[in-house]
């Protein structure tokens, strides 16, 4: 497969290819009727899907750090560049991205029934969007796709949303628009920064600003407040979550899928891509630290206690995202290369499973218009297979051992333990919490009597929902049964991350790769990021 | 090029664009007044005024290209690249108010062919405005402009709003002119002469920079033109002046007349004080001025529901935007002056293009167009709808738009000179912004219509449908590649380097 790759240049075109599928998709759906539009998106989402395959093969783990890039000059005057690339960190969010856009397109098949050009049109462009943001490398570049993302989304919700969509869809867009514009400013500043400490040409290349900033300490931590802010908005974090839960209720299923699955991701990326790397000293700061880590706990707790209580289900599982992407933000923090690895898996269990809950919870939407858990109960007779599905799909996501769940979870815990034991300890009880408002709300939509006449009549998956159900189902068991060759892709992106971070090599882990230099040379160009980094470090304290 | 200014032949050719269009106006106002009775003089009147404003603009690209420039100090008008940008954009700007009233005249039923004559008689002062290397030219630019800009907003006789518009323009105006003219009168008192160059080389020999005079005379020449730019606190005119005027004439006085008052501005600053020293006195108030104009013109905005007012806070807040890509420029670093100039281009086609559509979709001077209004637009007129949420988000500032990138250089020009406070307020208050465009994109994509026929009315006519698609298109074409405006915009700049220096590609730094 490597060799085939190789042989049609694919590391040269590949990531290109991926962001420009999407764009002419949609514009090929704009003369097509509106009846072909889905076909259409659907054929550029399979198209999209084959091709980033390819990535899983081509990306080698020993390699340099950015692999199968791409390289344009765009505004030569600033430096601004066309700069793309992948590592073990962005493969997998470009791989989940690719595998769940074709199964958005297919949840909305039915669902969507007005203006669907546009609809179709926009989940394509939103494709381009959150692909850019995992695997751009110029600075600018990272910008301009972070906020192009935010128009087709704000659409989305807005215009085939529920009832309180226009409210929902100003308030997600102001929400990250704040955020990201501060991190304008910070971009402008570290890269004049750069600039002048240099003295070569002006570069808002990643490698070039990580290695030639030089910052004072305390426009550091200004820097580092507006870039946390712009991601942990997205994240979200506590408190800054309260965008979420409306725009995830308004929004369409795909949109809810797209928005759970991929757009929050792009926060937890943007800590381990941007916001870490540039400003170790500040990321590793006792204070700041212990800052971050408590708001995950925080929201792991917080999230799961929310979601128990709420009455509408996909408003519960809108909150369970919240308690699962602490789970991330306190595996990143933890730096050790386990919790590192746990947090990347999370991210991908929590868009597959939770991506599969709000299929799920769309799929009977549409059967019964209602979404509260109260008006179901002992669904399981009607719809045994659907029943089964839900069933499985929340034991993954509760992190039940042989789904991919608990991967994720059980590394974050363990590597975060070896550094702040009492933080693990009590995100452990977040898995429990997680467990009772899952099961419960199990219980009592599937379980119990039947006792509402309407849902007697309910019909089980169509062919078309299993589907969209059975990768998703696969998936989920194949990471929780063999994860090892997605851990071992990842591994020396994450010990490179933390390496980046701290300065200093990673120390060694029973499951990693043998102890001492990190195999594979670094990339010409990439040498230092390391070295020039602790120029910019702040004295420890 | 070189020319020489003792000689008729040279003098004429350096003042060329304006030349052109004065003659072409006196004889189109002849014109208009000859065949004034005669069917379809006004849309001749105004096609031919488009001519005059294509001449002009050929000789502005023409001197320009040709490297116009002359020996040592211009006496009175500057032959320089900053002067040819603004030409440019306040030409594309008259040009865009000719087009674009072409049909509204007719359909508003204001049959006055001078009107067109009036464009023109503006579009020279801004040109005198934005040459000006005295400062009597710069006062007698802008009171030409001033003048024909009265008469314009009230030129539809039975509206009582024109009316208003007019006489409280007048009256404010005068007044601003007055403060103009004061200052001008103690700067002359305090250095000896108008001339802008030699009042810069005055103030260090003669040890003005504490000189009570000069402050003073600078503090009034700068109220004069915060009036006309409408910088908080110095815009109360500007709402009603805005809603009042006829939809195109808003649409020319919020873009030309604030870009050719600004390029005054600009130069009067940069080049009489423009040295380093002297750039500490006047920065702070600029400063201010900025910050103020900012969040006093978005908060407000936010609060508007006629869409024609909100447009008009919304350009007092891209006074403020302006402004702050001045605070940072001083002789020594001009990247502030390139990001004005490129953001005050693309700052006239996104302004003018959301003014012509609101222009198709109201009546009457369309004062009783409310954003809710345009509920459903989307789905009877989807290119207009498109043409709207591009205008929108241009001056949202939203990236893959020019809006974007301009404001994207006043950032690069505000932190590169160290006020990064500075820009950190631009983009909060660009937050606070999205909080009044971006409902108008949700209310025409988002809202049904009121009722089946809310957008019958809305006819597109074929010139202004076109003069608006390229507009539109430009907005997205230099989003994304603004690399050939962004060369001409810089090269606009250096008009300002001090002598000797050629070339800088980013601003110098101060302090850190």
């Amino acid at each position: 497969m490597t060799a085939f790759l190789a042989s049609l240049h694919y590391a040269r075109w590949a990531v290109s290819a991926l962001l420009l599928i999407p764009l002419a998709g949609a514009v090929a759906i704009w003369p097509a009727p509106a009846r072909s539009a889905k076909r259409i998106a659907l054929a550029v989402a399979l198209v999209e899907l084959a091709v980033s395959l390819g990535l899983w093969w081509a990306y080698d783990p020993g390699g340099p750090a950015m692999q199968i890039g791409g390289y344009l000059d765009w505004i030569p005057k600033w430096g601004i560049t066309y700069r793309v690339g992948i590592d073990g960190i962005s493969l997998f969010m470009v791989l989940l991205t690719t595998f769940l856009t074709p199964l958005a397109v297919l949840g909305s098949w039915a669902g969507i029934t007005r203006r669907e050009k546009g609809y179709y049109a926009l989940l394509l462009v939103l494709a381009t969007g959150m692909l850019g943001v995992f695997v751009a490398t110029d600075l600018f570049l990272f910008y301009v796709f972070w906020e192009m993302m935010l128009i087709p989304m704000y659409f989305i919700i807005g215009i085939w949303g529920g009832k309180g969509r226009l409210y929902a869809s100003i308030k997600f867009f102001i929400y990250t628009f704040l955020g990201s514009l501060l991190m304008l400013v910070a971009i402008l500043v570290l890269y004049f920064n750069a600039y002048r400490s240099a003295g070569t040409a002006p570069s808002f290349a990643l490698d070039d600003i990580l290695r030639n900033a030089t910052l004072p300490a305390a426009t550091q931590y200004w820097l580092f407040g507006a870039f946390f802010l712009a991601f942990a908005i997205k994240v979200p974090m506590v408190p800054f979550h309260t965008w979420l839960p409306d725009a995830h209720v308004e929004a369409p299923t795909a949109g809810s899928v797209i928005l759970a699955g991929i757009l929050l991701k792009m926060g937890t990326y943007g800590f381990l891509r941007f916001a870490l790397p540039l400003f170790p000293a500040v990321a590793l700061n006792r204070t700041v630290t212990a800052v971050v880590v408590t708001l995950a706990v925080v929201g792991i707790i917080y999230g799961a206690l929310v979601a128990m209580v709420q009455p509408d289900f996909k408003k519960l599982i809108a909150y369970s995202s919240v308690s699962h992407l602490g789970f991330v933000v306190l595996g990143i923090w933890a730096m050790t290369v386990q919790s590192v690895q746990g947090a990347l898996m999370v991210m991908i269990n929590h868009g597959i499973s939770t991506g599969a809950l709000f299929f799920l919870v769309g799929m009977i939407y549409e059967r019964r218009h209602s979404r509260m858990v109260a008006d179901f109960g002992g669904i399981a007779r009607v719809v045994p297979a659907y029943a089964a599905v839900l069933t499985l799909v929340s034991l993954s996501s509760i992190g039940l051992p042989g789904t991919n769940g608990f991967v994720g979870e059980f590394l974050v815990l363990l590597g975060t333990f070896r550094t702040h034991p009492l933080a693990a300890g009590i995100a452990a009880t977040g898995v429990i919490f997680a467990a009772a408002y899952l099961l419960w709300a199990l219980q009592r939509v599937i379980y119990y009597k039947l006792d509402k006449p309407e849902n007697e009549k309910l019909t089980d998956l169509t062919g078309r929902e299993w589907g969209v159900l059975v990768p998703l189902v696969a998936a989920i068991l194949w990471l929780g049964l063999a994860p090892g060759p997605v851990l071992r892709r990842m591994e020396p992106s994450t010990r490179r991350f933390i390496e980046t971070v701290q300065g200093r090599p990673a120390p060694a882990v029973a499951q990693a790769a043998p102890p001492g230099p990190v195999p594979g040379a670094p990339a010409p160009g990439d040498d230092g990021p390391s070295g020039a980094v602790a120029g910019a470090r702040l004295p420890s304290p | 090029m070189t020319l020489d200014l003792d000689t008729v032949g040279g003098l004429l050719l350096s003042a060329l664009p304006e030349t052109v269009l004065t003659v072409w106006a006196l004889a189109l106002l002849l014109d208009a007044a000859w065949r004034h009775r005669e069917p379809g003089a006004q849309r001749r009147t105004g096609l031919l005024a488009l001519g005059g404003i294509a001449l002009a603009f050929a000789a502005t690209v023409w001197l320009w290209a040709s490297g116009a420039r002359v020996p040592g100090i211009a006496s009175s008008l500057a032959v320089d690249s900053f002067r040819f940008a603004v030409d440019a954009i306040v030409l594309v700007s008259a040009a865009l108010a000719v087009l674009l009233s072409m049909d509204y005249l007719e359909r508003e039923a204001i049959r006055i062919p001078e009107y067109y004559v009036l464009i023109l008689f503006a579009a020279v002062g801004m040109m005198l405005l934005a040459g000006g290397e005295d400062l009597f030219v710069v006062f007698l630019g802008l009171e030409l402009m001033s003048v024909s800009v009265y008469v314009l907003s009230g030129i539809d006789r039975r509206s009582p709003v024109g009316g208003e518009a007019a006489l409280k323009y007048f009256l404010l105006g005068a007044f601003a002119s007055a403060f103009l003219l004061y200052g001008i009168a103690l700067l002359y008192g305090a250095a000896g002469t108008t001339k802008l160059r030699l009042i810069a080389s005055q103030i260090g020999p003669l040890q003005l920079r504490s000189h009570v005079m000069l402050l003073a005379g600078m503090g009034l020449l700068l109220v004069g033109f915060a009036f006309k730019v409408a910088a908080v606190p110095f815009h109360m005119w500007t709402p009603d002046v805005y809603d009042g005027a006829p939809t195109p004439v808003t649409g020319f006085m919020s873009t030309a007349v604030k870009a050719a008052a600004f390029a005054a501005l600009v130069r009067v600053l940069l080049e009489a004080f423009g040295a380093a020293e002297t750039h500490q006195l006047w920065a702070p108030v600029i400063w201010w001025l900025a910050a103020v104009t900012m969040v006093v013109g978005n908060l407000v905005a936010l609060a508007q529901r006629s869409l024609k007012r909100m447009l008009a806070y919304s350009s007092i807040a891209h006074a403020g935007y302006l402004l702050t890509a001045l605070v940072g420029s001083y002789g020594g670093s001009t990247a502030g002056a390139a990001a004005f100039l490129f953001y005050l281009l693309f700052y006239t086609l996104m302004t003018v293009g959301a003014f012509a559509i609101l222009a198709l979709k109201g009546r009457g001077g369309e004062r009783d167009v409310l954003i809710d209004d345009l509920a459903g637009l989307a789905e009877t007129h989807p290119w207009l709808a498109f043409g709207m949420a591009v205008c929108m988000l241009s001056l949202l500032g939203f990236p893959g738009t020019a809006g974007f990138i301009g404001k994207w250089y006043i950032l690069v020009a505000a932190t590169g000179g160290g006020y990064g406070v500075l820009a950190v307020i631009l983009v909060l208050t660009s937050v606070v912004s999205a909080g009044y465009y971006l409902p108008v994109v949700m209310t025409m994509y988002m809202k049904p219509a009121s009722h089946d026929q809310a957008h019958a009315g809305v006819l597109v006519p074929r010139l202004a449908g076109a003069t608006l698609a390229v507009m539109v298109a430009a907005l997205l074409v230099f989003g994304f590649w603004p690399n050939r405006v962004l060369d001409a915009a810089q090269a606009g700049s250096h008009a300002f380097l001090p002598p000797g220096i050629t070339t800088i590609t980013l601003p110098v730094p101060v302090g850190n």
